[in-house]
């Protein structure tokens, strides 16, 4: 009982406010002509521009910070010869200094000179030979500049330095991976560039008994567009 | 065949490529004079100079650097610092709306990248945030975990919570929960692999750095419900990236 009787008087207060205030919108508009219209015959009356002001919208400017391409080298796999790699790389320029890029990459390992000399079982199977990874990280433009060809054109370059951590997946495991390297990267078209690179993979392993650390050199050309 | 058709998706994307770059946004110079050089870095020479009052085109940008083509058909790179007066012309500032310290406070979506260290082994985390209103959020994360001796994915769903956003480096505190699925390595044995539900807490540092870049790094304690007669617990701690959107 003592519930409903609360219910009723807050939904009283709560239409008397809403009136309230209803009342007060009203009023304002009725209020502001009286000074104005009382004056009408001394003080000059402002007009109102019946002017639409022009919404303006320029044309948004083509940002280009991204830049991903494909890459072909070689690879070479401790222990396991250097063969083709196959990969693809996506970067973010955050400035005219650093950008951060992601990488993978993916090559068939060859057979180590144990199993080729033995003539034994191989170490590994087909599937586990496969040698992938990623790798995400961050370059540094060390050394920008130009490459002059003859005396007439001039591209610009840049060398650059990257830091990467990653995984790799060989011989039956993923294994965390360091990626450190250094590359070239030559802008044929202000969209187009070329880069030549050459990396370390650096993990551990212990696919010959015991645990150690490899160092898996890449050497790559890749084909990248600004986008 | 296909290789016709490449070509003329070739040439396609050549013309319209070459159509994007004829448009561009003209502007007129308010700056006594702009430094047109030959590529988008500070260490490229000046070979042309566009004074105040003439009429450019800006064709596309990079970082902070515009490239431009005046009226008489040359063409360089000009740094943002000289670009920040000059009008449209229809009068007004051109629109360089580049995200800001203020944006750190109020943004929405978060993506990043930490690298760190999960009860040993290596953990690479990659992450999205949704931020409901300045101090919650939820995020999604998913993890590679390398060890030597067993490697992982982790998926986990938690929200974190900052109780200052205004601060340019802000504490956060975090919990949530999700799954584990641990595959021992073995050479000789094969063990099989292993999914739990785990629950974590933890807290941790967003510092803004500049731009749209966050530099985090986060400390969490970890429950692993096991069906065995004890749960683990497992401690990690991260740092690494992020941007904001």
């Amino acid at each position: 009982m003592e519930n409903r009787i609360r219910v009723l008087l807050l939904s009283a207060a709560l239409v008397m406010a809403g009136c309230s205030s209803l009342t007060w919108r009203d009023a304002k508009p009725e209020a502001a002509p009286e000074p104005a219209g009382g004056g009408a015959g001394e003080t000059p009356v402002v007009i109102e521009p019946q002017v639409e002001r022009r919404e303006i919208k320029p044309a948004k400017i083509d940002t280009e910070n991204w830049e991903a391409g494909l890459t072909v080298g070689s690879l070479s796999v401790e222990d396991f010869e250097v063969n083709v790699v196959y990969g693809a790389r996506i970067a973010y320029h955050i400035n005219e200094d650093f950008f951060a890029e992601g990488i993978i990459g993916q090559s068939d390992a060859g057979l180590s000179s144990f199993e080729r000399l033995s003539g034994g079982a191989p170490l590994l199977t087909d599937s586990e030979r496969r040698f992938t990874y990623y790798s995400l990280g961050f370059g540094w433009n060390a050394l920008p500049g130009e490459i002059f060809l003859g005396g007439r054109r001039a591209l610009n370059s840049t060398v650059y330095l990257t830091l990467g951590a990653g995984s790799t997946r060989f011989a039956g495991g993923d294994r965390f991976t360091l990626t450190a390297g250094a590359g070239l990267r030559v802008l044929v078209r202000d969209w187009l560039a070329v880069h030549l690179d050459m990396r370390d993979h650096v993990h551990e392993i212990d696919v010959l008994g015991k645990n150690k650390t490899s160092h898996n050199y890449e050497a790559t050309l890749s084909l990248t567009a600004f986008f | 065949m296909a290789r016709l058709l490449a070509c003329a998706l070739l040439l396609c994307f050549a013309v319209a490529a070459g159509q994007a770059r004829a448009e561009g946004l003209e502007v007129i110079v308010v700056d006594p004079y702009l430094e047109l050089r030959t590529g988008p870095g500070r260490g490229f020479p000046i070979v042309h100079v566009v004074e105040r009052g003439e009429r450019v085109r800006v064709l596309k940008r990079r970082t902070d650097w515009f490239h431009l083509r005046d009226a008489d058909g040359r063409e360089g790179w000009v740094h943002k610092s000289q670009m920040l007066e000059t009008l449209v012309p229809a009068g007004t500032r051109m629109q360089i709306d580049d995200p800001a310290r203020e944006d750190f406070t109020a943004h929405r979506r978060e993506a990043g990248l930490l690298i760190g260290d999960f009860g040993g082994a290596n953990v690479i985390t990659a992450y999205g945030a949704y931020a409901f209103n300045a101090h919650l959020s939820g995020e999604l994360a998913v993890s590679h975990i390398l060890g030597n001796f067993s490697d992982g994915e982790a998926a986990a769903v938690g929200v974190t919570h900052v109780p200052v956003p205004e601060w340019r480096i802000q504490p956060f505190l975090s919990m949530g929960t999700g799954m584990l699925r641990i595959q021992p390595k073995g050479t000789l044995v094969q063990t099989p692999a292993r999914t739990d539900q785990f629950a974590y807490v933890g807290g941790g540092l967003r510092a803004y750095l500049a731009r749209r870049f966050i530099l985090r790094a986060e400390y969490k304690e970890y429950v692993v419900f096991t069906d065995r007669d004890e749960n683990e617990e497992a401690n990690e701690w991260k740092i690494g990236f992020a941007f904001f959107f």
